[in-house]
């Protein structure tokens, strides 16, 4: 009986929205992190740009963070009102294609510049950022030069770091001493711990231990410094640059299969790695364009740390052994 | 005593609340369950999940005895001075931590007793070498303390001040020294609570996630909360999130069960002249100074952290931040949602109340209406364990075919909100209706005052001020959430905490402290509405 | 003249305790229910004011049959040890109350209650508040409003112990003042065998939740024969 008054209502609802739909000009709904779309984010300046070029209205749906962006499509599966997500990371990748809901972009994307060359036929990179220690040259004269300093340094000088279960920065250095340390990693984990403030559920709580003065480094990203240059006129902040290279975040966009106009989808795309999306970028977001932007970055990017070297693993990898990766960090981290 | 209408009318009543509950919970647990996942990637019950259940209950049984072993002599030192200068503002101090997002909290806590904080630098300054840290254990404990422990000492004042006011002058008149009252007549009323307020501090505690992280130091300091969201978040894993929230359920379910046979409740006798408390008691010198220095210590261990947010609270440009179109916005839905939690909290606790009241009348309860009566009991109070991330992911779910979630986003919150507000309600609620009952009850009957007559005349007027203190406990809590409204995340769905976090995640640090210290006065200004009327029972 | 109140084969068990009441109480009389503490005289009151309801038996008071009724149905009024009064109303409501619970008052209650007021001895007393009464000025104002209740039936469970003796004796006095004018039928629970000689008419003796005996209180002051009531008369 509820069952019935339930779906009669979805229907009449479905047909009220529909109705109100077509009477509006086309529009197309993004998902994406909640600081893309907040005042101060990318959102609505792409927004506005985008809207110009399309005749068309763009509708931002902002959850937590990438994580929780594939979540939901997965909660939503092919119902989902989503022609585009925007805002998964590499690590991601497998996992959401696994899913069966995006679709092959098909376009030429040779605009596209990230180290690593990073391509693939169904995400599109619209920025990346490589991890990095962020340290507090007021308290730090010596900011370790490389991952193994940072792991045998004075652990009398901590860092704040994030959990690789409940953050993406936390498995980004999981990652990272993986592709260093290799089998290696649980006994430099082991050594790390004791230089380890903290480990936050996310990159948030890390950060503001950061700026308060608790920690003199915390794991963040190279580009983290430009922000406290622009917008604070300061250079207070600097990433550490590490001499074994850093781990790169990728963050991609891709299109979904049941997108109801996938030719206004393909065309945000397109638009996604145009100077016009990619000018927006490096002071909104706070990362690395993905691709030409039509002027030069500030003066602040030029200052930030260039890696000499990209690491990145396979997502396909990373789904195969996150959980296995994870249960040694615990062990490694857990032991006194 | 009651009419058998009225009788009805509670049973009817709980009934609805009960189900309204179970449908509310059970609803989105069954759905996730029955989601399809191809292979459940990991045994539930491996080495990991003992060891972080171990940790979970043991953090949690430590932090509740010290946030209440802190708020035995507080709330006794607070009863024992009707007249301490600036008391009513020592009491609205307590309501804050409540309010306050965890995060803002723990920050706040680390600018006194962080590595850079007030303390350490007066030790470092004394001679020592490294800072003393508080990462791990103590600082998890320390912080929940710092929530817990007014929220305890608040209950525990009030039981104290059910208390006749003859048996103060009764002890006066007996003689009694200090011991022997505090034996006697004050631990007697504070033992008949402290099982309650224990049990929810308890579940707070066991249930607590940020600040298990944040302070713990490592993942040695996991609870299962953490892993239920790992499993829902990260590797999207229902079922076994939903089996780890049972485990976490059942635990603390016996935990509660053993704290119960310890200190079996006894019955809240005693009814008073309905004249305002004197007390006699606590005039020697040595008492004042003891008195004393308790309040002020613990005004001070909760004032500093609190300082310390306003401190850098006011770094921010305040006005520029209240004046943002994107804080109205924010402050709207918060508040919106909050009234809606308030009062939805406070009429399923009313009903709640109302049939345990009809159970008890029954002249001979079947087995029937005992265990409804404690089943009732138990659920008002259990709920604190379901974790708003199984909750909000489930109904998501079922609401996904409906329409845009995002419409029904906020009548979901507030509803989470006010399950998340029950245990606290109820806590303040059916002690003041039952001392209320037994005052005015058979009086009532005799007369046949009853119905909207009974409520108008003789319930709201009693009732206003613990149903005010309850209100505002709901909707501090509610402000300060964050959890529930994590999934549904669109622009419609800004609350201020939510506010405060995308500040955070976006650099603007400014921003959030200050969004933070404006929380933090809306809480106190909930606090003195809680409070309200407590001024002219001074002078009464 | 019919009887008052009726319990007829009335049994209740309450936990371990069981309680077997029969007995007629006459209209127009105060009775006195008296026993040794803990012998059952409030639950007797109980069952005839109605927080009690009896497993078998029936209660009929003043012709009707009251077994099932609710309190407030019963043509009764009620006066306790304390918590007669609502703390946080003035006098004036609570006496008007005991007319209408909902306080729907007619110009003649308003004269009815301030006279019932005057007539307890606490005229000008309208607008206080029973935190500024002693515990007699309390007392009376439970019975200004028996008063203007017209109820045919009072009962009173200890209603003067917890007052000194000489207030005791002056409120005794009110109440039999106040009985002779009303001509109701009084039940009164007390453990003072002083009290009974000076209120009562008629006496029951309640032991272990049974009636041991039922007649005029002349007649129970004298009685040493049932040990019972010796030891409860001489204690």
């Amino acid at each position: 009986m509820r069952r019935i008054a339930l779906s009669i209502f979805a229907a009449a609802t479905g047909l009220f929205l529909s109705v109100s739909a077509h009477a509006q000009e086309k529009t197309l709904t993004v998902y994406t992190y909640e600081s893309f779309v907040s005042d101060w984010g990318p959102g609505p300046k792409v927004k506005e740009a985008f809207e110009k070029t399309c005749a068309c209205k763009v509708d931002f749906v902002g959850v937590a963070d990438g994580v929780a962006l594939l979540t939901r499509l997965k909660l939503e599966d092919e119902n989902t009102d989503a022609d585009i997500a925007l805002g998964l990371d590499t690590n991601l990748i497998s996992e959401a294609k696994a899913t069966g809901l995006f679709e092959p972009h098909g376009l030429d994307i040779s605009a596209v510049k990230v180290p690593g060359n990073y391509s693939d036929d169904t995400f599109i990179p619209y920025d990346y950022g490589h991890f990095a220690v962020v340290y507090d040259t007021k308290v730090m004269k010596n900011p370790p030069r490389s991952l193994k300093e940072l792991v045998d340094g004075d652990p009398s000088q901590k860092i704040a770091i994030e959990d690789p279960r409940t953050s993406t920065p936390g498995l980004g250095l999981l990652l990272w001493m993986k592709s260093v340390y290799g089998d290696q990693a649980p006994e430099a984990w082991a050594k790390l711990k004791n230089r380890v403030l903290t480990v936050t559920p996310g990159w948030s709580e890390a950060y503001g231990l950061f700026t308060k003065g608790e920690v003199p480094m915390v794991f963040s990203y190279t580009t983290s410094p430009a922000y406290h240059m622009v917008e604070e006129k300061t250079d207070r902040y600097q990433a550490a640059s590490f001499s074994e290279g850093h781990y790169i975040q990728i963050e991609v966009g891709g299109m979904l299969k049941g997108s109801s106009d996938k030719d206004l989808a393909r065309q945000f795309l397109k638009f996604m790695i145009s100077p016009e999306f990619q000018d927006v970028i490096p002071t909104t977001n706070w990362m690395m364009p993905a691709a030409e932007t039509s002027e030069p970055l500030p003066e602040a990017f030029g200052k930030l740390v260039q890696p000499k070297k990209t690491f990145l693993m396979g997502s396909d990898e990373i789904a195969k052994n996150r959980q296995a990766w994870i249960d040694e960090w615990l062990t490694a981290m857990s032991r006194n | 005593m009651l009419t058998h209408a009225e009788r009805r009318r509670g049973i009817a009543c709980g009934l609805t609340s009960f189900l309204g509950i179970a449908l509310f919970a059970g609803a989105p647990i069954a759905v996730l369950l029955s989601w399809d996942v191809e292979s459940t990637q990991t045994r539930l019950f491996t080495a990991y999940t003992w060891r972080i259940l171990r940790f979970t209950l043991w953090q949690a049984v430590l932090s509740t005895t010290l946030s209440i072993a802190f708020a035995i002599p507080v709330a006794l030192a607070l009863a024992r001075r009707p007249h301490f200068p600036g008391r009513l503002w020592i009491v609205r101090l307590m309501a804050l931590p409540m309010g306050l997002p965890v995060l803002i909290g723990a920050l706040g806590l680390i600018g006194i007793w962080g590595r850079q904080g007030i303390i350490n630098s007066l030790l470092l300054k004394l001679g020592l070498e490294q800072p003393v840290s508080i990462y791990g254990l103590s600082g998890i404990l320390l912080a929940h303390v710092f929530f817990n422990m007014p929220l305890a000492a608040r209950l525990l004042l009030a039981a104290l001040e059910r208390l006749p006011a003859e048996y103060w002058l009764l002890s006066a008149g007996l003689g009694m020294k200090p011991l022997s009252v505090f034996r006697f007549i004050e631990w007697p009323a504070v033992q008949r609570v402290i099982p309650g307020i224990a049990g929810l501090i308890f579940m707070l505690c066991a249930t607590s996630f940020t600040l298990v992280l944040v302070l713990g130091g490592g993942p040695a300091a996991t609870t299962l909360e953490v892993a239920i969201y790992q499993s829902l978040r990260f590797d999207f894993d229902p079922p076994r999130a939903i089996a780890l929230a049972f485990l976490q359920i059942g635990m603390t379910a016996l935990i509660l069960l053993v704290v119960i046979t310890l200190f079996p409740a006894l019955d809240d006798a005693g009814a008073t002249a309905g004249r305002s408390t004197r007390r006699f008691d606590g005039r020697t010198l040595p008492a004042l100074f003891w008195d004393v220095l308790v309040i002020l210590l613990a005004t001070a261990f909760l004032i500093l952290p609190l300082a310390s947010i306003v401190t850098a609270g006011l770094g921010a440009n305040l006005w520029s931040l209240v004046t943002s179109a994107a804080f109205l916005r924010a402050a709207r839905t918060s508040f919106a949602i909050a009234l809606a939690a308030g009062l939805l909290t406070i009429l399923v606790s009313l009903a709640i109340v109302a049939a345990r009241e009809a159970v008890a009348d029954m002249k001979r309860p079947g087995r029937t209406a005992k265990g409804f009566s404690a089943l009732l009991g138990g659920t008002s109070y259990l709920v604190l364990l379901v974790p708003p991330v199984v909750l909000g992911t489930g109904w998501f779910l079922m609401l996904r075919p409906l329409g845009d979630v995002a419409r029904f986003a906020p009548a979901l919150v507030a509803a989470i909100n006010a399950l998340m507000a029950l245990p606290f309600v109820m806590r303040v609620l059916a002690p003041a209706i039952e001392t209320h009952r037994k005052r005015t009850g058979r009086l009532s009957a005799s007369l046949g005052i009853s119905g909207l007559s009974r409520l108008g005349r003789i319930d709201l007027p009693v009732l206003a001020k613990p149903l005010l203190t309850a209100f505002s406990f709901a909707m501090a809590l509610s402000l300060g959430d964050l959890g529930a409204v994590a999934l549904f995340g669109s622009s419609d769905l800004t609350t201020l905490p939510w506010l405060v976090y995308s500040r955070l995640s976006s650099y603007r640090t400014n921003d959030a402290d200050g969004l933070a210290l404006i929380l933090g006065i809306i809480c106190l200004g909930l606090a003195m509405l809680g409070t309200a009327g407590q001024r002219e029972a001074k002078h009464g | 003249m019919a009887d008052g109140i009726v319990l007829e084969k009335v049994e209740l068990r309450l936990g371990t305790r069981d309680f077997r009441f029969d007995c007629a109480l006459p209209a127009g009389a105060v009775t006195a229910v008296t026993g040794p503490s803990g012998s059952g005289k409030s639950t007797l009151l109980n069952l005839v004011a109605g927080f009690e309801t009896p497993d078998r038996g029936r209660v009929v008071i003043a012709g009707d049959d009251a077994t099932d009724k609710h309190p407030s149905e019963r043509p009764v009024s009620l006066i306790f040890q304390d918590n007669n009064l609502f703390t946080h109303l003035d006098l004036f409501t609570n006496v008007g109350l005991g007319i209408s619970p909902s306080l729907k008052l007619s110009a003649e209650d308003w004269k009815a209650i301030s006279e019932a007021l005057v007539r307890v001895g606490l005229g000008g007393f309208d607008k206080r508040m029973p935190g500024t009464l002693s515990g007699g000025e309390r007392q009376r104002a439970a019975f200004a409003r028996t008063l203007v209740r017209r109820k045919p039936v009072l009962l009173m469970d200890e209603p003067f112990a917890a007052l000194d003796p000489g207030l005791r004796l002056s409120m005794a006095n009110l109440l039999l003042d106040l009985h002779r004018e009303t001509r109701n039928t009084v039940l009164i629970v007390t453990h003072d065998p002083d009290e009974v000689g000076r209120l009562a008419e008629h006496a029951v003796f309640i032991d272990h939740g049974r009636i041991l005996l039922q007649a005029p209180a002349k007649e129970f002051l004298g009685r040493r024969d049932i040990p019972a009531i010796a030891d409860f008369l001489s204690g």
